[in-house]
């Protein structure tokens, strides 16, 4: 009796359990169908793309994928990208930590007042800010330049960030500054010597977070830039669909080359998006 | 240098000041941020605060002083109303199926015995995509002719009228939103794994062995435990729903016929298209009054727990 009882409990986990998979799988399949049909579809001709969106090709179609790969916009395009995120992953990363260093380890009055001031810009989202500033970028001469993207990418980036490394840089024991002033440390030799040599994961958690999001940023280049030569990728995407219209096989090869490098890059560093995102929801 | 091993206890214990000499070193560290923050962040908000009184068309000086007009013409306009509607609608989709869908694969995942790491990368890749990735390629799967729901749906049940998804006002939305729950849950499925990790599996087990079904201890264990990640989850998610923009705008700019504008893509038209820049900015503080009491209330009523 007690057996049988063990028995059907254990065939119910199983069954249980295979569900479970059953389930994940299923959900893996409509989160990778989209994706690989855009790779798959864009060796196709627009005939063959018709007829039948779900399976190989008839016969592999690499012009799409070298046309793209040849032309000058797209090289281009990546490399304007490549820029922007770059010097706004600097700019975060660097004015960030340093805000961040103060309201962590440094004692003076008013501190909480000051760090209430600057996460205040987490309760603006872009869209409210954007009409004013826009008018202050066209006043600055930053309209159709890559810094006028850079610039405001960074200043809305900082709230959340320094929110995020205060939290990190808060969690190492207070002993270390006093041991590092009795060594003769200065509060900027502690930042730099120890601070940051440990708080490696935190920066690389904030650096490739902001990399993402300025990568795929939109709608703040879709006002500002202007000129062709200064697209970033999205807006070359967006300017390509427009050009090629219902040429679909030509749009999913170029669609799929731009994702390559954001699929590459989150399989590399998964890890620190995902702790940059939980650490800074936790404390948010 | 060394480091201590000793427990850390630097909010109780109050230690005595060691002044270095700093009025400089904080100065020096936060001005560069600040003036950045300021002149890019707050006054931005501060003049669309201002621009808010005035008909202007971004141009010439600011003259046309009209007080409350430009709000209490949003708020009496249809199409606007309309698409306040709209990203409620989207809230409400979001709280009743992305986040319990989120949870539930939050769940699924920690329940498995192999493979986490693998479903756990493939779920969350979709939110890395950039808006207009993730635009184009369901702009093709919604398609009318060859699209991918198109050819599924034909093939399952022949004789399926075609139906141009994004370009019927009765779906747009309805379809927009599967392509939003299709980018976002794995971000709330990665909060809820994140606070799973921190329920320790003990209380679990205890309760089973003490005759909880597993659906109980889910029930009254788990869930009342992950209640603060859940809190956080529903805010986000709200917020996120009220400022939604760049995939709307990318896959439909808010038509047809307004079906799919929400408060962002209004903006944006009246701001941009037609530089009505002083309505543009009544609706910017609009949206930012909404978010702001939102998240006033919410933070009062609901989170007020988890700040403690």
């Amino acid at each position: 009796m007690s057996t049988q009882t063990i028995r059907t409990s254990t065939n119910f986990k199983g069954v249980i359990g295979l569900l479970q998979y059953l389930v994940g799988a299923f959900v893996a399949l409509v989160v990778l169908i989209p994706i690989l049909a855009t790779i798959l579809n864009g060796f196709k001709t627009n005939a063959d793309l018709l007829v039948n969106p779900f399976s190989l090709p008839e016969t592999w179609q690499w012009g799409n994928y070298i046309g793209v790969l040849q032309s000058a916009s797209f090289w281009r395009q990546l490399l304007n990208s490549t820029i922007v995120m770059v010097a706004t992953a600097t700019g975060v990363v660097v004015l960030s930590s340093m805000a961040a260093f103060v309201f962590a380890r440094m004692e003076f009055r008013g501190r909480e007042l000051l760090f209430n001031f600057f996460t205040l810009g987490l309760l603006f989202p872009l869209a409210v800010a954007i009409l004013p500033l826009y008018i202050s970028l066209r006043q600055a001469n930053l309209i159709d330049s890559l810094w006028g993207v850079i610039l405001p990418q960074v200043a809305f980036g900082l709230p959340g960030n320094i929110l995020i490394l205060r939290g990190f840089f808060g969690s190492i024991p207070r002993e270390l500054d006093e041991a590092a002033s009795i060594d003769g440390c200065t509060p900027v030799g502690f930042f730099v010597r120890v601070l940051l040599p440990l708080m490696r994961p935190a920066l690389a958690a904030v650096v490739v977070l902001t990399m993402v999001a300025s990568w795929n940023s939109f709608f703040l280049p879709l006002l500002v830039l202007n000129s062709e030569q200064l697209y970033t990728l999205p807006l070359g995407i967006q300017q390509f669909q427009g050009q090629f219209g219902t040429d679909w096989a030509k749009i999913l090869a170029f669609i799929s080359l731009a994702l390559m490098p954001t699929i590459i890059f989150y399989l590399l560093a998964e890890r620190q998006i995902v702790a940059g995102l939980t650490a800074g929801a936790v404390k948010g | 240098m060394q480091t201590s091993s000793q427990p850390i206890e630097r909010m109780i214990v109050r230690r005595p000041r060691i002044r270095w000499g700093h009025l400089a070193t904080i100065v020096g560290f936060l001005l560069p941020g600040a003036l950045i923050y300021i002149g890019l962040v707050l006054l931005p908000v501060a003049q669309a605060v201002y621009y808010s009184f005035f008909r202007w068309n971004g141009l010439g000086p600011l003259t046309n002083f009209t007080g409350l007009a430009n709000y209490t013409r949003a708020l009496s306009d249809r199409v606007f109303l309309l698409s306040l509607g709209h990203n409620l609608q989207l809230i409400v989709l979001s709280l009743a199926i992305q986040i319990p869908l989120a949870l539930g694969l939050a769940l699924l995942i920690r329940g498995l015995t192999r493979g986490r790491a693998i479903f756990r990368t493939i779920f969350f890749m979709p939110f890395v995509l950039s808006e207009i990735v993730t635009g184009v390629i369901w702009s093709f799967i919604y398609r009318p002719d060859g699209g991918l729901v198109e050819t599924l749906f034909s093939s399952i049940a022949p004789g399926f009228a075609k139906t141009a998804l994004l370009a019927d006002p009765k779906t747009v939305l309805y379809a927009l939103f599967v392509v939003i729950t299709w980018k976002f849950f794995g971000y709330h499925m990665i909060l809820y794994i994140a606070g799973l990790q921190n329920i320790p599996t003990e209380v679990e087990e205890a309760a089973q062995i003490d005759g909880c079904s597993r659906l109980q201890a889910l029930r009254y264990i788990t869930i009342p435990l992950l209640s603060s990640t859940i809190r956080l989850t529903i805010y986000l998610s709200v917020l996120g729903s009220l400022q939604f923009f760049d995939l709307i705008w990318i896959m439909t700019t808010g038509g047809p016929v307004n079906a799919s504008d929400t408060m962002a893509t209004y903006l944006y038209k009246f701001g941009f298209q037609r530089f009505q820049l002083g309505y543009g900015s009544a609706i910017a503080v609009i949206m930012f009054l909404i978010c702001f009491g939102f998240s006033i209330a919410y933070q009062t009523f609901a989170m007020r727990r988890d700040f403690e």
